[in-house]
């Protein structure tokens, strides 16, 4: 089975839930892209199933109150800030 | 004569003694380090400052080290070749008209020319070990878990490791022993790297080592490349190794798998550049969708977005059953193929890259064939292995990379035979 034909509406619906904007010639060239990216990543339909043991654990600690960044510190990297808080664009 | 190996200089000095006192360490772009900016190579941090030190940076500078600079390297550790870069590509010091290598492009450049003696990379599939390769230096990739993460800025978190590159196997080596063991800051660290001395393994001692030899990841190679390979091993056997055949029929799907999954975990590490907390505003204008749309369509790269887009799609509905989980198949595959390989063999060799340096400029058009040279670096990360390339001369007066992958936390294996091919 290969992919079903990637065209421009698929482009700009990726786009839009990963919050990026793109001109129509980022559209074109990213749906050519994908075409020849997403056909090579096809194989991996032909990946048997693996039974794997997870070697993860949990790693958990106490939860104290530690010294960390300051409010002035954590907020000097953003654009603007009000009262000690980041300021954001509106919700709507 | 500069090879746009810094995106930033500095002198960022630390404690009067040490094991690094004097020597001076150059610090991949995407490591933070309190004061001094860290850009990721990218136009989105451009005027990003962390207020706090990644822990290895703590460490270069308790063990004396004087950082002298924040290396270019390919946008978010994006790339083969550290052309992607917002800041302009790095030149290869071997020869001007050739990439370094990537995304520790600036870090191997740094070294290889001798602006700084020692330097950190990262290593998400490749990104020490291809430039290593390309500029003639030793790069180590440690075991997952080995070195510290914390603030490291985050682009396939599952997959990426902080690791040295240096002149020689006994410098990368003890670079190591100083960032290496265990942060109660990075849950994934373990205590395997706690006070050894991997220095004590540059004893070039390959006598009675298996090393195997995966064919798959060989057959590929160019044959200039493969003639040093070869020479490489023909050294190895004349020091007592034996070099044995081994099979790794997974790797033919390693390209895809790690691709999958770097993209999809970088869609969910970089929605975090929303430009309001740091990095570029979209400004106050529009509602929230809109201004965050601005601020990522204008601070992030092609690569990046191809791979945020990408990474999107891959986790989308529909499609995550497809590619996602399959991708987490072939890795518990590789994983596998690895284990059942290191039964039989004490190492594993290949050579670092399928192909000599490209030509800066060559690379862009087309992001596949870019993707497909990783294909002898990215099986290590993806079954969280450590590895290290180690120069085996030139051919067409360019550097080769010798690559030997270890058991997990086999650090002293690879560097022990890696010594002895110099």
């Amino acid at each position: 089975m290969t992919t079903e034909p990637v065209d421009a509406d698929d482009v700009e619906r990726v786009a839009d839930l990963a919050r990026v904007e793109l001109t129509d010639e980022d559209v074109a060239a990213f749906t050519e892209q994908f075409q020849e990216i997403l056909e090579y990543f096809d194989a991996l339909e032909d990946v048997p199933d693996v039974d794997s043991e997870p070697e993860l654990v949990n790693v958990m600690r106490e939860d104290k109150v530690r010294e960390s960044l300051s409010q002035e510190a954590a907020l000097q990297n953003a654009t603007d800030s009000e009262d000690g808080r980041f300021k954001g664009p509106r919700v709507s | 004569m500069s090879h746009n190996a810094f995106i930033t200089e500095a002198e960022i000095e630390g404690a009067d003694d040490g094991p690094l006192d004097g020597r001076s360490v150059a610090v991949k772009d995407n490591i933070s380090t309190e004061g001094v900016r860290t850009t990721c190579g990218s136009a989105m941090l451009e005027d990003y400052v962390p207020p706090y030190d990644a822990t290895v940076v703590s460490r270069l500078k308790e063990a004396g080290a004087t950082i002298v600079g924040k290396t270019n390297m390919d946008e978010f550790g994006m790339g083969t070749t550290t052309e992607t870069s917002a800041f302009g590509p790095t030149k290869n010091p071997v020869d001007e008209d050739r990439v370094p290598g990537g995304s520790s492009g600036g870090s191997a450049a740094a070294v290889a020319n001798g602006e700084a003696d020692l330097a950190l990379g990262t290593d998400t599939g490749g990104s020490i070990r291809c430039p290593a390769a390309f500029t003639g230096t030793v790069g180590i990739k440690p075991t997952y878990g080995l070195v510290s993460r914390y603030g490291l800025v985050a682009y396939a978190n599952s997959l990426e490791q902080i690791g040295p590159i240096a002149p020689n196997v006994g410098e990368a080596a003890s670079l190591l022993s100083i960032i290496a063991g265990p942060d109660e800051r990075d849950g994934t660290t373990r205590e395997e790297g706690k006070d050894v001395e991997y220095a004590d393994a540059v004893d070039g001692d390959v006598e009675g080592m298996t090393v195997g030899v995966p064919t798959e990841l060989v057959e590929g190679s160019d044959e200039v490349v493969r003639e040093r390979f070869e020479a490489g091993l023909d050294e190895l056997r004349e020091q007592g190794a034996e070099v044995v055949e081994v099979e790794l029929p997974s790797v033919e799907y390693a390209v895809a798998a790690y691709y999958v999954i770097a993209m999809s975990e970088a869609s969910s590490n970089l929605a975090r550049f929303d430009g309001v907390r740091y990095g570029n505003s979209g400004g106050f204008d529009g509602d929230w969708n809109e201004t965050f749309s601005e601020a990522r369509s204008e601070g992030f790269g092609d690569e990046v977005l191809r791979r945020i887009l990408l990474g999107t799609f891959a986790l989308s509905e529909g499609y995550h059953d497809k590619y996602y989980k399959q991708a987490q198949e072939a890795r518990a595959w590789v994983k596998q193929d690895f284990d059942r390989a290191f039964e039989t063999a004490d190492v594993l060799a290949t050579p670092t890259m399928p192909v000599l340096p490209p030509k800066l400029g060559e690379s862009l058009e087309d992001p596949l064939q870019m993707y497909l040279i990783d294909a002898n670096t990215v099986p290590v990360n993806l079954a969280n292995l450590p590895a290290i390339s180690v120069p085996v001369g030139d051919s067409d007066d360019q550097p080769v990379g010798f690559q030997v992958i270890g058991p997990a936390f086999g650090e002293k294996a690879i560097i022990r035979a890696g010594s002895a091919l110099e």
